[in-house]
């Protein structure tokens, strides 16, 4: 079911402005892969490439090649829909539907595409959907009542679990847990622990333990300057990355020295 | 440079949080003494009501600001001169409003019974009669309008927010429907007119013609409202809904629009507003007649603006009972609109997104 990723000599541009250049990346089934870097330096936008969210912004394009089990994303009779069924993704900013219900938020996937679902089976994977995002137990009594009215942290954990319900086989994160407190952070550690099973996930994070406690792999990406293109250093097991990098720039980073 | 660290800190006298303020009633007592004051002082030079409103509202403004000045801080007296205008911006804009509400009210009220409202011109000699065929006209002719301009009015708009961003299609688009905004309501009758004159024969008049007419008016503001209600949704939600594999269309009619519902009902009740009291059009379009007509598709229509513009201009022999009935449909023309106006809101309240708890 999961897919291994692998990424070969991509830019992305936004118009002509070069954001992200060259990056080849390899990124396995079943695992988690994580995206570090400075601020900036494209990891939101190589992230929406891989599952043709880039292409939304007016003027956004890409030169390259991402193929997912073995697909190329980027052929022209590729299906930019389909592509986002497989590959599901968890937003910066919490965004539930505000006109939608927490239930109706995490029925979202197959409500919005009009897939036939008995009550019983939407009973089933909303709780199923919500427990795995680890929400359930906070907003089991009052399903019906609107997501906007949760907190910022359980609207995260609410987008998680909409994007858990279609069940796609890779999941991208960017950096889900910047609004999340420790607690929930931690929760969001171990369902992607327990994803990992199921699901390949590329999660972008700017917190160093995170990366180094939920990630397999770790990918370094860095700006040379401001206005050059956003680079990937190296990627490499994470705990390579976080003892022993390749590169100089890496263990700058890492290791905190960085400007 | 290390010594500096342990330097202790300057002592700076507690700065104090509290300033002298205008007691709580300050703007009440500053009108009852500039009501007074402008009071004493028009009577007494002989002046009329206007001018003595008109004092004393001067008299508030200043004398609020300059006791704030001399008690409170310059700041607080920008903020009371600042305040006062704005009361006294809200009440020159509701002179008007209230005058007519309560002229149209005091006129029209009298002429509205039961036949008045049950019954129409048909026959009618002498004595008053009734407006039901010009509320059927009006309902049905607004009725044609709206079906007609919302769906057309609302794709254009989902069009330019969507698709068309940036195109030169877009901006020749945006270029007419500014261009039809200014279009004279007498023209769009003309207009209607025209066209069924030539596919139906000359002198063609029917209620149709004049839902075509004032489809024409409704468009433009349809459109723009609809496209600011639009541009409000977050890009987030599209996003979120692309990102759940929901294709474009799907995104647009179940996030994006149910989104911006509320607005966009309020912008076609507006529009619904601005044409219902439209005459000039109607006249031309749709016709005069005393008889009750409830199909669009045939035979003449009259509406409620029109009657009453008929009954001014063309009173008949009994002038007072014509006028008294044109004064009894601008009421009930006006109770339309504001029932129309409270449908908009409750449907606004209730399809709005959700917040609370
Ligand atoms: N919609 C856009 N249009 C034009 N340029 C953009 C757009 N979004 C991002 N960029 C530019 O692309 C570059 C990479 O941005 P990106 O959002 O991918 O950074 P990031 O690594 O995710 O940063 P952060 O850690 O702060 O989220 C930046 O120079 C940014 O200014
Ligand atoms: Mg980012």
């Amino acid at each position: 079911m999961a897919k291994s990723i692998d990424v070969s000599d991509l830019n992305i541009y936004y118009s002509d402005f070069l954001a992200v250049e060259g990056v080849n990346m390899t990124i396995k089934a079943r695992s988690v892969t994580a995206l570090i870097g400075p601020s900036g330096c494209g990891k939101s936008t190589f992230l929406r490439t891989l599952n043709r969210m880039h292409e939304v912004i007016p003027g956004a394009r890409v030169e390259g090649k991402v193929m997912v089990g073995g697909q190329s994303l980027y052929d022209s009779d590729v299906d930019p829909v389909e592509v986002r069924r497989m590959v599901g993704m968890v937003f910066q900013r919490p965004n539930p539907f505000p006109t939608m219900s927490i239930y109706e938020n995490v029925l979202a996937g197959v409500r919005l595409n009009s897939k036939r679902i008995s009550k019983s089976d939407a009973d089933a994977l909303v709780e199923k959907s919500l427990q795995g995002a680890n929400l359930w137990n906070e907003v089991k009594e009052r399903l019906n009542k609107p997501g906007m009215g949760l907190s910022g942290g359980q609207q995260q954990r609410l987008c998680i679990a909409r994007a858990i319900a279609v069940e796609p086989e890779i999941l991208l994160m960017d950096e889900p847990c910047s609004a999340l407190d420790p607690i929930s952070t931690s929760a969001v550690e171990d369902l992607i622990h327990e994803l990992k099973e199921q699901y390949t996930i590329v999660i972008v994070t700017h917190n160093m333990q995170q990366a180094a406690r939920v990630s397999e792999d770790t990918a370094f990406f860095n700006l040379a300057a401001t206005g050059k293109p956003g680079k990937l250093i190296e990627m490499n097991p994470t705990k390579k990355i976080f003892s022993v990098p390749d590169e100089e720039a890496t263990e700058a980073y890492i290791s905190g020295r960085f400007g | 440079m290390t010594t500096e660290l342990s330097a202790p800190p300057t002592s700076k006298p507690l700065r104090s949080i509290k300033q002298p303020r205008l007691p709580k009633q300050a703007p009440l007592i500053a009108v009852a003494v500039a009501v007074a004051a402008g009071a004493l002082l028009g009577l007494s030079l002989g002046w009329g009501l206007a001018p003595i409103v008109v004092l004393a509202g001067l008299l508030y403004v200043i004398g609020l600001t300059v006791w704030s000045r001399i008690v409170e801080t310059p700041r607080a007296a920008t903020d009371r001169l600042i305040t006062s205008l704005v009361w006294v911006s809200l009440i020159i804009a509701l002179i008007p409003l209230v005058s007519l509400l309560t002229t149209v009210i005091t006129k029209g009220a009298p002429a509205i019974t039961g036949t008045f409202l049950s019954t129409s011109m048909r026959g009618v000699i002498s004595g008053p009669g009734g407006i039901n065929h010009a509320i059927i006209g009006t309902l049905l002719i607004t009725l044609g309008a709206t079906v007609m301009a919302v769906p057309i009015g609302l794709l254009t708009a989902v069009y330019l927010v969507e698709y068309g961003q940036g195109s030169r299609l877009a901006g020749a688009i945006r270029f007419l429907i500014d261009v039809m905004t200014g279009i004279p309501s007498i023209v769009a009758g003309l207009f209607a007119y025209a066209l069924f004159s030539l596919i139906l024969g000359p002198g063609t008049f029917f209620g149709f013609g004049g839902s075509v007419a004032l489809t024409i008016l409704m468009i433009p503001i349809v459109v723009r409202s609809s496209e600011e209600m639009l541009k409000l949704v977050p890009s987030d939600l599209r996003e979120a809904s692309y990102a759940l594999g929901v294709p474009k269309w799907r995104t647009i009619l179940k996030v994006v629009v149910p989104t911006a519902m509320a607005g966009i009902i309020t912008g076609i009740t507006l529009a619904i507003a601005r044409v219902i009291g439209e005459t000039a059009p109607l006249v031309i379009a749709a016709g005069v007649t005393d008889s009750i007509n409830t199909n669009l598709f045939s035979g003449q229509m009259t509406s409620l603006p029109v009657f009453v513009y008929n009954s001014y201009s063309n009173p008949g022999s009994e002038v007072d009972v014509a006028v008294q009935m044109a004064w009894g449909a601008a009421l009930v023309l006006i109770v339309i609109v504001m029932g129309l106006n409270i449908l908009a809101r409750v449907l606004g309240k209730i399809l709005s997104p959700k917040t609370g708890h």
